[in-house]
């Protein structure tokens, strides 16, 4: 079976699914097919050991780990939302881990397994969620921007911090990320403009999950994400984003070539949203379970384990051991959550300005003075 | 450098190529501010002296502007931009108050958003449509922004640098048919305070409320009424955003009267934030209501009506007499 082939083979669109109108997808790159088969191709190959195949498996299975905990931790009341990231943990943690330390990432609200190869602490996400901060991490120190909820508005952000890294004469790079809704976005599409204008070391990654909310690919686009680069005047690539050794290939040499002063480039991730959009959604209401039935023949998880297992490069008391630590994951996360406490009230007056205006101080004190003239009483 | 007589728009020049030459990491942007200094011609020259890293002719997009300055800014850069008029302030309207003003908070305070936003506004100029428009409410609303109006080339001077080195994003609004108006500068003065307004014209009767392009109307319409024998106070208001309402209360208990004037439109304007603000302090003190003169709840109207539209000595007089009748 030759590589080409085998990719196309697996996206054939799946009935009912996301863009069921696209063509053949010749273009989509694979290096490990969803029944774990290790395949080449002709453009992008992976130098990966085996420490850090073991690694991704490990990524993987953590980071769904965290998703399913904190999914049950809204259902009980503890979180007011959650945005789920089942079935695109390869495209993200493949992302994530092609990033260099000083590169610096520019998220949506979903990118949990980006967050996580960044370092940061679930819970500080978590509190996000629970509506203790807008995210508790330190954007700077783990190059990991804090999530921006305006759907787009970060890909402008992160070519403007390209375009700082230019000035800086620094060899970093950006990731922005991006979902398949916000390619129709104006802002996004300026980004592209600006990124392409300047050649700013600047990719952005689309993660087509086929929906936006409810409303497939096609209401977006009539052409293919990736094909879209083109206009802009910069390489578009299509990967299987459930393929976290093709995600970590296509992201690594996009990233190095813009370190390399070769401009942005645009890489769709062609995955699927297993779950809802977030815990507040319905998605029964607007695709088939078939559809669902159909992508979890394709779950990046599995692909892996069946790779590291039938190679012998993970045993069983590897797979065991990334269970249990799983499994202390999210006890940690669960005891995190349950027990994190709410900011104090007067935190909502501390950060507005870098520069305490005199009229939101009065104001503070107002609040204050007026909940303790309740202090003592029968209010 | 000596003081030296200098329009609005020269003050203006001269104090980005300060701010230029103080700190490395201002940088302009903005539309058609390169070779041609803008349309206005507030960078003339810069380009050529700072290089086109540093004073950017940016594609012509104005939320890509305001979007790739808060990744400057986040890089540790000091952006300034440039909005070619204030009715095109609107593209950008969703990074100015979903990012730029929040992130600050957002971050609990790890991203500061040094940014300043340059915006010429006001009418008087016969343009067509988009170019008069005076849009500070919208910017005063949001938590997060700060927001100034110069009316003279001391403060343009002096003030655009002082915004510029200041940490919180800031839009800074400036009166575009006053570009032209001189005043003599000095350069080795000591500038004051750029969140502070400013007693412009003592008097006794009636304190009259301005900032940028409408301070000149009230100060002309303050002489008018000295020929009458009415004595107005002038204050220009300056920083909008947060309001430095002390000297306005301190000059309203002795007067007892007020008059707010703005360009912009009277319903929710900078006026009424003001009326409220001077009756809940100065209640006791008022002879008669905080008087509004605006401009009128309309689109601003095609400009062979723009001199209906904006506030005049005239109207200044109608209200400072209205006031004085209660």
């Amino acid at each position: 079976m030759t590589a080409l082939r085998s990719a196309t083979e697996v996206v054939d669109p799946v009935p009912g699914a996301g863009a069921p109108h696209l063509p053949q997808q010749p273009d989509l790159v694979q290096l490990l097919t969803p029944e774990g088969e290790r395949v080449e191709h002709p453009d992008y190959s992976i130098d990966i050991g085996d420490d850090d195949l073991r690694g991704l498996y490990r990524d993987l299975a953590l980071v769904r780990r965290w998703d399913v905990e904190a999914t049950a931790l809204q259902r009980q009341g503890e979180l007011g939302i959650w945005a789920s990231l089942l079935g695109q943990e390869g495209a993200q943690v493949g992302a994530g881990r092609a990033m260099q330390p000083d590169d610096m990432a520019f998220p949506t609200y979903r990118e949990h397994g980006v967050a996580w190869t960044r370092g940061v602490d679930p819970l500080d996400v978590i509190s996000l969620f629970r509506g203790v901060d807008n995210g508790g991490w330190d954007p700077v120190a783990t190059g990991f921007n804090l999530y921006t909820v305006v759907i787009g508005a970060q890909c402008l952000h992160g070519t403007g911090y390209a375009m700082g890294i230019q000035r800086d004469g620094a060899e970093n790079a950006v990731l922005a990320f991006l979902g398949d809704g916000a390619t129709s976005q104006g802002e996004v599409n300026e980004a592209m403009i600006w990124a392409a204008s300047f050649s700013a070391p600047v990719v952005f990654f689309c993660q087509n999950n086929q929906y936006a909310i409810s409303v497939p690919l096609e209401r977006q686009s009539r052409v293919p994400l990736y094909q879209r680069a083109a206009g802009f005047g910069f390489p578009g690539v299509r990967v299987d984003g459930n393929d976290v050794l093709a995600v970590l290939a296509v992201t690594r040499a996009a990233l190095a070539a813009a370190r390399e002063g070769q401009g942005p480039t645009f890489i769709e991730a062609f995955t699927y949203r297993m779950g809802a959009h977030t815990t507040s959604d319905d998605p029964t209401r607007y695709r088939l379970a078939s559809e669902l039935e159909e992508w979890k023949l394709r779950d990046p998880i599995a692909r892996l384990k069946a790779y590291l297992s039938r190679s012998g490069i993970a045993d069983h008391a590897f797979f065991d051991s990334v269970e249990a630590e799983a499994d202390e994951l999210a006890v940690r996360i669960r005891t995190g959550t349950t027990e994190m406490p709410d900011p104090p009230p007067t935190s909502m007056f501390d950060h507005v300005y870098a520069e305490q205006t005199p009229h939101l101080a009065q104001q503070r004190d107002e609040f204050v003075a007026y909940h303790a003239s309740f202090e003592g009483g029968e209010h | 450098m000596a003081a030296q007589t200098l329009t609005i728009g020269k003050a203006l020049n001269l104090g980005l190529r300060k701010a230029m030459e103080d700190d490395a990491k201002v940088v302009l942007m903005g539309e058609d501010i390169g070779k041609l200094g803008g349309v206005f011609r507030i960078t003339d020259g810069l380009q050529k002296d700072f290089g086109d890293d540093r004073v950017v002719d940016t594609p012509l997009a104005e939320a890509g502007i305001l979007g790739t300055a808060v990744g400057l800014a986040m890089r540790g850069y000091r952006p300034v931009c440039e909005i070619q008029f204030d009715g095109f302030v609107f593209p950008a309207y969703n990074q100015i108050v979903t990012q730029v003003a929040k992130i600050h908070a957002r971050s609990q305070g790890k991203l500061p958003m040094p940014i300043v936003i340059r915006i010429p506004f006001g009418g008087g100029i016969g343009a067509v449509e988009h170019h008069s428009e005076s849009p500070e409410a919208y910017f005063a609303h949001t938590a997060g922004l700060k927001v100034v109006a110069v009316s003279n080339p001391v403060d343009a001077y002096w003030g655009i640098q002082q915004a510029i080195t200041h940490p919180d994003p800031i839009v800074f609004f400036e009166p575009k048919r006053r570009y032209w108006e001189k005043a003599e500068v000095d350069p080795d003065a000591t500038p004051g305070p750029l969140f502070a307004s400013r007693v412009v014209r003592g008097g006794d009767d009636v304190t009259v409320l301005a900032y940028g392009p409408m301070v000149k109307t009230a100060l002309q319409a303050a002489e008018a009424a000295e020929d009458e024998g009415r004595s107005l106070e002038v204050i220009d208001l300056r920083t909008l955003s947060p309001l430095d309402l002390d000297p306005v209360f301190e000059s309203v208990r002795r007067t007892g009267r007020c008059v707010v004037v703005h360009e912009a439109p009277l319903t929710l304007g900078l006026g009424a934030e003001i009326a409220a603000r001077v009756t809940e302090t100065c209640f006791h003190s008022l002879e008669a209501p905080v008087l509004r003169v605006g401009g009128y709840d309309t689109p601003y109207p095609p400009s062979k009506l723009e001199e209906e539209y904006l506030p005049d000595l005239d109207r200044v007089l109608d209200a400072v007499d209205r006031s004085m009748g209660f």
